[in-house]
């Protein structure tokens, strides 16, 4: 879909933690496994899926900010170079920047204001206290300390930080929960005008619903890997136009399409089954799909993980 | 049963402004109310005072007429956002449900609960793992009313659609009140039968 040379190139990451068991035996679990993903200048990809299906934990592997205990194999490349841990610590920050996920990143003694200016100059005030209205932060906010900001402000707070850099790549884990309809449409908008401008945007969520008006691309992850990368336009059409039965379980679930739940859960790190990861909660299931881990397919536009996939 | 605020008035201290001034809001058995707001309208702070946690600076929230009891199991039970800070991150999962009573592997499994998660610390679960034991333990401990903050908004929407249609059956059974504070106005639809605007203090119709 799009011609221009991808800023960033995953294929086949995998992270895994070493871990003791109690006694002195060491083991390790591996938390992602067999991701590729790339993202384009201009556009937002929005990361879906399960609680706890590594959407984070490729934040902090695209950063190089993985705790001491976890080892990284696969390739990264960013802007066709390889993203080595010395790039990694020159890039984040700057031409690479973080919206986290928890709101507790934000410094506690400091004043919101100057934290969302951060350490550059000349300090970008005005236009800071612009985002900060186009956001409904009321003027006040800039003096106030992180405690003294409800949930929805200090998320608003930790977007316009990042908006305020001009990085290449946007990487927003989890920005808009807190906020009301308005203000998360409104952070969407912003991401999407940066992405306009020929910057990306990696947003992970869980209001896909928003997502898929605002993003181009979607992938949607389960039990640490992809399972589907499809056209935003394709969630927004419905179940028929997608790939994964993962994908179709999620659409059904939202308030809006049912809220109806598949029955089980995601396999966790430790115990995956053998082959497809989705196998035993899958209404398509078949022997075939515990044979092996189903590879990654180009379908209709997109790219899916399901051997039943038409 | 109903639960009820009364002129309800809260601020930190005498030189912070109020985050809420003279709410009036109920809840009654049976009854599922939405509470939503723009963020900063003290909708998590009424989910805490409504809940027991904070004391109001002025007015009163009563249970049938009377306050609630300040000694043993809460007849409100509250359910935050963030299911880790809700749990003693040093205690077994096990120990964790046995707070509120003793386990029944068929209550478990209604809860998607896995057995061998009780032997789990906190930090190894994800989310919304440790999201059904925060459902759980406040199901289990046989509360009339619930109030649910933001309880689904860091979960994926299978997650959150398995959850809130397990509250709705036992509070269906049970007969209970719950009040759901939510910013997603299709959930609002689907699991409450009124919603409450704190920002103009009025009912909205669905």
């Amino acid at each position: 879909m799009n011609e221009k040379k991808p800023l960033l190139e995953i294929s086949d990451l995998s992270v895994s933690f070493l871990m003791y068991d109690g006694s002195l035996e060491r083991s390790s679990l591996q938390v992602i496994s067999n991701l590729s993903l790339t993202v384009h200048p201009g556009e937002i990809l929005a990361v879906a899926g399960s609680s706890g299906s590594g959407k984070s934990l490729l934040a902090s592997a695209i950063l190089g900010i993985l705790p001491g205990n976890a080892s990284v194999e696969g390739a990264m490349r960013y802007g066709g170079e390889p993203l080595t841990p010395e790039r990694q610590k020159v890039l984040r920050g700057g031409e690479i920047a973080l919206v986290p996920q928890s709101v507790a990143y934000l410094d506690p003694l400091m004043k919101v204001g100057r934290q969302a200016d951060g350490h550059k100059k000349p300090r970008p005030t005005a236009e800071r206290r612009a985002l900060f209205r186009r956001f409904g932060l009321p003027e006040e906010t800039e003096g106030l300390y992180p405690f003294q900001l409800s949930g929805g402000m200090a998320r608003r707070v930790l977007v316009s930080t990042a908006l305020l850099s001009n990085a290449r790549l946007v990487i927003a884990d989890e920005p808009t929960p807190g906020m009301s309809l308005d203000q998360a449409k409104e952070a969407l908008r912003m991401f999407r005008d940066l992405a306009d401008e020929g910057r990306s945007v990696i947003l992970i969520t869980h209001d896909i619903d928003l997502a898929f008006d605002f993003a181009d691309r979607v992938a949607v992850f389960y039990a640490g890997t992809t399972v589907e990368t499809a056209p935003a336009a394709d969630f927004r059409r419905g179940p028929e136009a997608l790939r994964h039965p993962y994908s179709r379980a999620l659409w059904s679930a939202l308030p809006q399409n049912g809220f109806t739940p598949i029955d089980g859960f995601q396999p966790y790190a430790g115990s995956l089954p053998a082959g497809c990861l989705f196998a035993p909660r899958c209404p398509l299931r078949t022997a075939a799909c515990e044979a092996g881990t189903p590879p990654m397919r180009d379908i209709r536009g997109g790219e899916v993980r399901c051997i039943h996939a038409t | 049963m109903r639960l009820e605020a009364n002129k309800l008035r809260f601020r930190y201290d005498r030189r912070s402004p109020w985050v809420l001034d003279g709410v009036d809001f109920s809840v009654s058995a049976g009854e599922r109310t939405a509470i939503v707001a723009p963020s900063g309208f003290g909708k998590s702070t009424l989910a805490l005072l409504l809940a027991g946690y904070l004391s109001p600076t002025g007015g009163q929230v009563l249970l049938d007429g009377a306050p609630l009891p300040k000694k043993g199991l809460c007849p409100v039970q509250l359910i935050y956002q963030h299911p880790e800070r809700a749990i003693n991150p040093r205690w077994r999962l096990q120990q964790v449900l046995e707070e509120s009573g003793s386990l029944d592997s068929a209550v478990l499994a209604s809860f998607g609960i896995e057995e061998q998660w009780l032997d789990r610390f906190p930090r190894e679960l994800s989310g919304g793992e440790l999201q059904r034991f925060c459902v759980a333990r406040a199901l289990m401990s046989g509360a009339p009313f619930l109030i649910c903050d933001e309880i689904s908004t860091m979960l994926d929407v299978i997650t959150q659609a398995q959850i809130w249609n397990r509250i709705l059956a036992e509070a269906e059974k049970r007969g209970m009140g719950l009040v759901a504070v939510t910013h997603n106005m299709a959930l609002a639809k689907r699991v409450c039968t009124s919603v409450f605007d704190l920002e103009k203090q009025e009912y909205m119709a669905l």
